[in-house]
């Protein structure tokens, strides 16, 4: 009997150690990233391939307000509403004291300074594959914006979601730093893919996801419902985007679509975005588009 | 005698039921009527813009003939009165095929600023298109910009 007692208190224990081990936010090794050097011109381009100003920049913010990460824009999703953070430089409310590691622990492991876990609205889910010299640019950029003091609103979600541990068991599962799309691919579509799959993190939107919100790869890109209101987000693999190579270029470019109608809704704040990337990346994401596996 | 009444009543409760159909129906159709006639407007000023994008992006031959006819009839659309085309409760709630979202009918003088710097924009589209190519050009960026300032507003996606 008392034996049995044993087994089973070793057995609970086996459980809860797992269970914490599981669930613990995972980080970089500091020796990885303690040899970077940021290049701030560098870093604008991560930043706009990232789209960083387009959750955390003020609602309806335009033009230079763009740069004033001051966070606050709700979004709504099934399990309940996120408010983007302030990650402008000011110390207190923003994330002026980051050093490279807390970025990238951010970035690519979801995971904050004081070793939480972040909710996956931040699409550190795709960031998980962006480059350390890139996240290293992008801290060197970001550093150069200004600091606003507005403080972070918080979350607004229903239970069990409250409990940011349980998230520990959901990255387990759903967070990785592999490619969808694989196989040979040319320079261009390689580019295309980093920036599709880890920057750009269109799938967040133009996939369709699992009861639990994890991505379902084998309808990559296939479009999806509205996470944030009524319509449909397009399916953009080639079973239903039949535009040329030139044409989706020139709608990154302009937001006009080769039959002049426009850009709408959020797609319109990414066109902004990659309107300010170099046209080699634009070109390089519509080869990646060309690349994909068609979803009926 | 009540058996008599009884069906009366119940004929004229039919005569009302019908003609509240009617009148929904009719309703309805006011609704749907004025999202094609719209959406029709949408088309004229696809129409007439694609005339200048193919010029503007180098598919067609620059002609400042057919520029200036093209950017007339776009500032010349912008100019509409289209207060009848927006009744509310023709948005993609309530009428097949509309993409208009509720919000734009919360925030009208927002939407009626949004119009006006369309008519700003093809305006001085009109201005431009007869001068000369990289005039046409640069007037394109305006007009695009004002277009989408409406669809990231008060337009749902759609497949």
């Amino acid at each position: 009997m008392i034996r049995a007692i044993t087994s089973l208190a070793a057995l609970g224990a086996l459980v809860l150690g797992g269970g914490l081990w599981i669930t613990a936010p995972d980080r970089v090794d500091p020796d990885a990233v303690a040899g970077l050097v940021g290049v701030p011109a560098r870093g604008k381009d991560v930043f706009d391939a990232g789209g960083c100003a387009s959750c955390h920049a003020a609602e309806g913010a335009t033009g230079e307000a763009r740069l004033i990460l001051s966070g606050g824009r709700a979004f709504a999703t099934p399990f309940g509403s996120f408010r983007a953070p302030n990650i402008s430089q000011d110390p207190d409310h923003g994330i002026g004291g980051w050093d490279l590691a807390d970025l990238v622990n951010a970035m690519r492991y979801g995971t904050s300074p004081q070793g939480q876990h972040y909710y996956p609205a931040f699409p550190y889910t795709s960031y998980s594959r962006a480059t350390l010299q890139d996240i290293a640019d992008l801290q060197a950029y970001l550093v150069t914006l200004p600091a606003d003091a507005t403080p972070d609103q918080p979350h607004d979600l229903g239970f069990p979601f409250t409990i940011r541990r349980g998230l520990g068991l959901w990255k387990a599962l759903y967070l990785d730093h592999g490619w969808t799309v694989t196989g040979e691919l040319t320079a261009a579509e390689n580019r295309g893919r980093y920036l599709a799959e880890a920057l750009g993190h269109c799938a967040e939107c133009h996939t369709p996801r699992g009861p639990l919100g994890a991505l379902d790869h084998d309808r990559w890109l296939g479009g999806a419902p509205n996470p944030s209101g009524s319509g449909t987000i397009p399916n953009i693999t080639p079973a239903r985007l039949d535009w040329s190579e030139a044409d989706i270029v020139a709608y990154f470019t302009s937001g006009f679509t080769p039959d002049y109608d426009t850009a709408g809704g959020s797609m319109a704040e990414v066109v902004q975005n990659l309107a300010q990337m170099p046209e080699a990346d634009r070109a390089a994401l519509a080869a990646y588009l060309k690349r994909l596996a068609p979803v009926d | 005698m009540t058996k008599g009444l009884t069906i009366i009543g119940a004929v004229l409760g039919l005569a009302i039921a019908a003609g509240a159909a009617t009148g929904q129906d009719a309703q309805q159709k006011a609704l749907n009527d004025a999202t094609k006639a719209r959406q029709a407007q949408m088309q004229l000023y696809a129409f007439n813009l694609g005339q200048l994008g193919a010029m503007a992006k180098g598919d067609v031959a620059y002609d400042s003939d057919a520029a200036s006819a093209a950017a007339t009839n776009l500032a010349s659309l912008a100019r509409l009165d289209q207060r009848r085309l927006w009744p509310e409760g023709s948005d993609d709630m309530s009428v097949d095929g509309s993409r208009a979202l509720p919000a734009l009918w919360e925030n009208l003088p927002d939407v009626m600023s949004k119009g006006s710097d369309l008519v700003t924009a093809a305006t001085a589209m009109e201005a431009a298109a007869g001068t000369d190519l990289a005039s046409l050009q640069a007037a394109m960026g305006a007009v695009g910009g004002a277009c989408g300032a409406c669809h990231k507003a008060y337009r749902t996606p759609s497949n």
